[in-house]
């Protein structure tokens, strides 16, 4: 396991920014299997409704 | 009960605030940065703290914003590498005087001024137009205008002879237009100098410079926007994160919350009619301006309850307008439906 508290502040700073470029991926990916599979159900609700 | 170091609530508060923030992003196209560092001033974060984790949120949101669009083509991307150089020289020296104003304990109050200045002057900017149009105006901000024709008669006359100023050596963008390389290198620095010192993308203001000052065709303008936005919100979330600037705590939820919200906001576009809604978003502006000047005033003052409203007011501002987006969509898809099903019989 990498000890965070141990990094230089450069290697810290790249540890962050590289979580939120893949939390970002991650979530566009996700969220986009998501819409693929729940937004026809929900648009038909709405419109039903 | 704590997660990852924070409050259950506040990761619901902050997953929601993303939310929203999204919705708003997505729908507008802008703005959605605007809102975060404010309430993270007004929630007692540091000012570093605020404006870089703001910066490391919208280098988050833009990444999720140009996958989105770059199977669009609207990105140039000699003219974002060249847009990246002049925004880090800008965001560098945005970020020393932050730092600087700190070490002077002045950094919070000069921050929420630019921000009290800023927002007020857009949302009375916006609020108008929307007046003046009555709804039926489509122009700035929204990345869906970017397919609409331009009238040369709406570009103000200083922009004109702004343009008309042909400084070698000249570069040729997408649509084989000639710009000047010392404009495109002055936009991107200023709009750079705004992103290090408000922890803000800068797209608000970066998309129609570019558009009035360097003549740069909109649809190109907003998908080189959103790839600089990417560079610049990576660079300066590098630059606070060595300075311990950059909360993951805050970052990550907010992320996760605001990534949904766009996907919404987005797909509101191509149902609801932005003019609709445009007053609103004026109006949040206006909201958002009022309430780092109650922060403001409240610290002054030494009133804890005006931050208290200050970050009522934000959250209520941004709550109302995300719903008025939300509402306004599912009114316009069962209208529609309706009429369908009146034609169909």
């Amino acid at each position: 396991m990498i000890d965070f508290a141990a990094l230089s502040p450069a290697a810290q700073a790249g540890v962050l920014v590289g979580a939120v470029l893949v939390e970002a991926i991650v979530l566009y990916v996700g969220y986009g299997a998501l819409e693929q599979v729940a937004a026809p159900p929900i648009i038909k609700t709405i419109k039903e409704t | 009960m704590e997660l990852f170091g924070i409050g259950l609530t506040l990761i619901v508060l902050f997953v929601s605030f993303g939310f929203m923030v999204g919705v708003l992003f997505g729908f507008f196209g802008m703005g959605g940065s605007f809102l975060v560092t404010p309430a993270l001033l007004v929630m007692g974060y540091p000012a570093r703290v605020a404006v870089g984790s703001g910066m490391a949120f919208v280098f988050g949101t833009a990444v999720i914003a140009t996958l989105k669009h770059h199977d669009l083509g609207q990105v140039d991307y000699k003219l974002g590498g060249l847009m990246i150089v002049g925004t880090s020289v800008g965001i560098e020296v945005g970020r020393i005087g932050v730092f600087y104003l700190e070490e002077l304990g002045l950094a919070s109050g000069v921050i929420g001024v630019t921000y009290v200045v800023l927002l007020g002057a857009i949302g009375v900017f916006v609020t108008r137009n929307a007046l003046k149009s009555d709804g039926d105006d489509d122009s700035g901000g929204h990345h869906d205008a970017a397919n609409d024709e331009i009238d040369p008669d709406a570009i103000p006359d200083i922009a004109k002879k702004i343009q008309s100023y042909r400084v070698p050596p000249m570069m040729t963008i997408a649509g084989g237009i000639q710009v000047s390389l010392w404009m495109v290198l002055a936009v991107a620095f200023a709009t750079g100098l705004l992103s290090g010192f408000l922890g803000v993308g800068g797209g608000f203001i970066r998309m129609p410079a570019m558009f009035y000052l360097i003549g740069v065709p909109v649809p190109v303008a907003v998908g080189t926007d959103l790839f600089e936005i990417v560079f610049s919100g990576g660079i300066g979330s590098f630059l606070y994160g060595m300075e311990g600037g950059v909360d993951l705590s805050i970052v990550a939820p907010l992320l996760a919350g605001s990534a949904l919200g766009a996907r919404i906001g987005s797909a509101a576009t191509g149902i609801v009619n932005e003019g609709d809604i445009k007053i609103y978003f004026g109006l949040m502006l206006l909201g958002g301006s009022v309430a780092v000047a109650f922060r403001q005033a409240g610290d002054y003052l030494g009133m804890e309850v005006l931050s208290t409203v200050s970050f009522a007011l934000i959250l209520l501002s941004a709550f109302l307008v995300s719903g008025a987006v939300i509402y306004s969509t599912i009114k316009t898809m069962r209208a529609e439906s309706k009429t369908a099903a009146t034609v169909a019989d």
